[in-house]
């Protein structure tokens, strides 16, 4: 008996983690250890292993032009990215970091991105850029063709996908600023600074520690993008706008070629594990509130 | 300044009258209130070009909702609707099975909302009260899971479920997202702070492991709750790439796939394409009007304790 309820005290604790244990291991770890394991394979068109390649996959992907251009791609892309909606996010906190009349209604605007979902704005940006009809063209009274132009329709995925995730950073930036102490501000005026000397001597280094958090943040979540090119461009015109993962997305369910969209998605990953421990260590040593 | 050297040095402070004194305070006064004030105004003006920059995507989605089809076919600068209409929401819902889209995402979002909460409460329940044997590898290879983005996995995550013969329904949609380790993490978080002797002394008065989660935890832990489920239901709402994998039928459609249906349709349907978006878009934001501040408590109060 007593041997009974020592077993059901033993095994309780982990009952609690069995429906997260659960989900994580179905949808989570066995498919990561999948597509390691496929990423070894050539495929058929349903997906299952056929023929061991061993690394194949990946010296082919090493050796594929169109590879070497999705990666590029992908990192021009975030760059404009990061730089775009870190930029957006901390004008607009610096300008909520006051209080005045209507601050309410205009820290709501500023986070509201945060709401939108990727492949809606990419429908709304689709009109505004489309070349007669379109809003941007029209104010700025120019002829471009932004998205079926190669020039320029990277940069209008980038812009896009900026703006979506400018909302959070203004989050991150406002709880940023939020926590320097206003009355080195006080100090500094006494002592004759203006304001933009305060800006790059007192507000920057103030905000350094969140400043490297919401920068892997961003560069993580602007690698992820996928609704936006969809919609938007479907990785063209030519692959200029051919991010990793539609990249993923068009070699595994257009080309059926599971095994190099796995390889890639291997590739993906280790990327995003750098940059995640990166994000971990920062957050461990830096980040002091 | 003139100001200063009247008032610095004591002497002369002393030498002056008093009507003079009170002279200069008035105009020291007036000038920094219209010193004040000009940077307020400032402040807002760079605020309302800030504002319309950011929210101009969606004003003019509004706009051309509302627009004839024709009038947004001219060359002409057309931000405002000259005849506003209902027109274009009215097809829109005729034309795809809108409400039925708008019905899906709610009991998918709802229920991954709901779905995570559970088993989110759960597993950081035993994570921070209870011990036992590999705990902290546990709890390691429960945080390791962020770094595994989500679109690493979906070829083999949908290679599994068709499969299972699970594609085009319910369960597809929902399941794969009934955890988060986010989740676990702002929770744990805020049962850290508690004291262990709030458990012990719940469980000497005979109070069950479960019944303490649901009568003492969740309610101590509700904006935890409240942040966690504005962002996730907003993200369930969002989803685009998982739904558009494994959803094939208009009949299981989400918002977001539903919508981009009408897109691929001919360019006379633009209005009512955005009128579309504009609709499942209000949800969203609502959402997020309403549970901002909580979303921003929750976001902020677990970095602060991490």
């Amino acid at each position: 008996m007593n041997n009974k309820i020592g077993a059901k005290k033993r095994i309780e604790p982990y009952m609690y983690l069995v429906p997260c244990l659960l989900i994580f291991g179905v949808f989570l770890f066995y498919p990561f250890f999948k597509t390691i394991y496929l990423s070894l394979y050539k495929t058929n068109k349903l997906g299952e292993a056929k023929l061991f390649v061993g690394l194949g996959n990946y010296t082919d992907l090493l050796q594929s032009s169109s590879f070497w251009n999705s990666m590029m791609v992908t990192a021009i892309f975030v760059l404009i990215v990061v730089v775009g909606s870190m930029l957006l996010g901390l004008i607009a906190a610096l300008l909520c970091n006051k209080a005045f009349p209507g601050i309410r209604f205009f820290s709501t605007a500023y986070a509201l991105p945060m709401a939108i979902a990727s492949s809606s704005a990419a429908m709304v940006f689709q009109i505004m850029l489309d070349p007669s009809v379109g809003i941007v063209n029209k104010i700025l009274h120019l002829d471009i063709n932004w998205i079926n132009d190669p020039k320029y329709a990277l940069i209008c995925v980038a812009v896009l996908t900026a703006w979506l995730n400018s909302g959070i950073n203004f989050l991150y930036f406002s709880a940023g600023l939020g926590n320097i102490d206003e009355s080195i501000y006080e100090r500094a005026s006494v002592d004759g600074a203006n304001s933009v000397q305060k800006f790059f001597s007192l507000t920057l280094p103030g905000l350094s520690p969140i400043l490297f958090y919401t920068l892997v943040v961003n560069i993580i979540q602007a690698f992820q993008s996928f609704g936006q090119v969809k919609i938007l461009t479907e990785g063209g015109p030519g692959e200029s706008t051919n991010l990793i993962v539609y990249s993923i997305y068009r070699d595994a369910f257009f080309n059926y070629r599971f095994g190099s969209a796995a390889a890639q998605s291997v590739i993906l990953f280790a990327i995003i594990m750098v940059l995640t421990l990166v994000m971990f260590k920062i957050e461990k040593r830096g980040v002091k509130y | 300044m003139s100001v200063n050297t009247a008032t610095n040095p004591n002497g002369m402070v002393l030498a002056k009258s008093k009507e003079e004194i009170e002279l200069l305070h008035q105009k020291m006064n007036s000038r920094a209130k219209t010193k004040r004030r000009t940077k307020t105004t400032l402040l807002v003006l760079g605020n309302v070009v800030m504002a319309l920059v950011i929210l101009l995507p969606l004003l003019y989605a509004i706009s051309i909702a509302f627009m004839p089809s024709s009038e947004l076919f001219t060359l002409d600068m057309n931000l405002l609707p000259k005849n506003p209409t209902l027109q274009n929401f009215k097809e829109a819902l005729t034309k795809v099975p809108l409400v039925r889209f708008v019905l899906n995402s709610f009991l998918v979002a709802g229920l991954i909302t709901l779905g995570q909460i559970i088993s989110c409460s759960l597993a950081a329940f035993a994570f921070s009260f209870l011990e036992f044997k590999g705990k902290g590898i546990l709890f390691m290879l429960v945080m390791a899971t962020m770094m595994v983005p989500g679109e690493a996995t979906i070829i083999s995550n949908y290679l599994t479920v068709s499969s299972w013969g699970w594609l085009d329904s319910y369960p597809v949609l929902i399941i794969p997202y009934l955890t988060s380790a986010m989740g676990i993490f702002l929770f744990r978080q805020f049962y850290m702070t508690f004291p262990i002797s709030l458990y012990e002394s719940a469980k000497l008065d005979g109070c069950s492991n479960l019944r303490f989660i649901i009568k003492i935890l969740i309610p101590l832990t509700k904006s935890a709750i409240g942040a966690m489920a504005v962002y996730t239901f907003i993200n369930a709402w969002n989803m685009y790439m998982w739904p558009l994998l494994v959803t094939g039928s208009s009949e299981m459609r989400t918002v977001q796939i539903g919508i981009s249906m009408l897109h691929s349709v001919d360019a006379q349907s633009i209005t009512l394409m955005i009128a579309g978006v504009v609709m499942i878009i209000v949800p969203s934001i609502l959402i997020f009007i309403v549970g901002q501040k909580q979303l921003i408590r929750g976001m902020f109060s677990g970095a602060v304790k991490g």
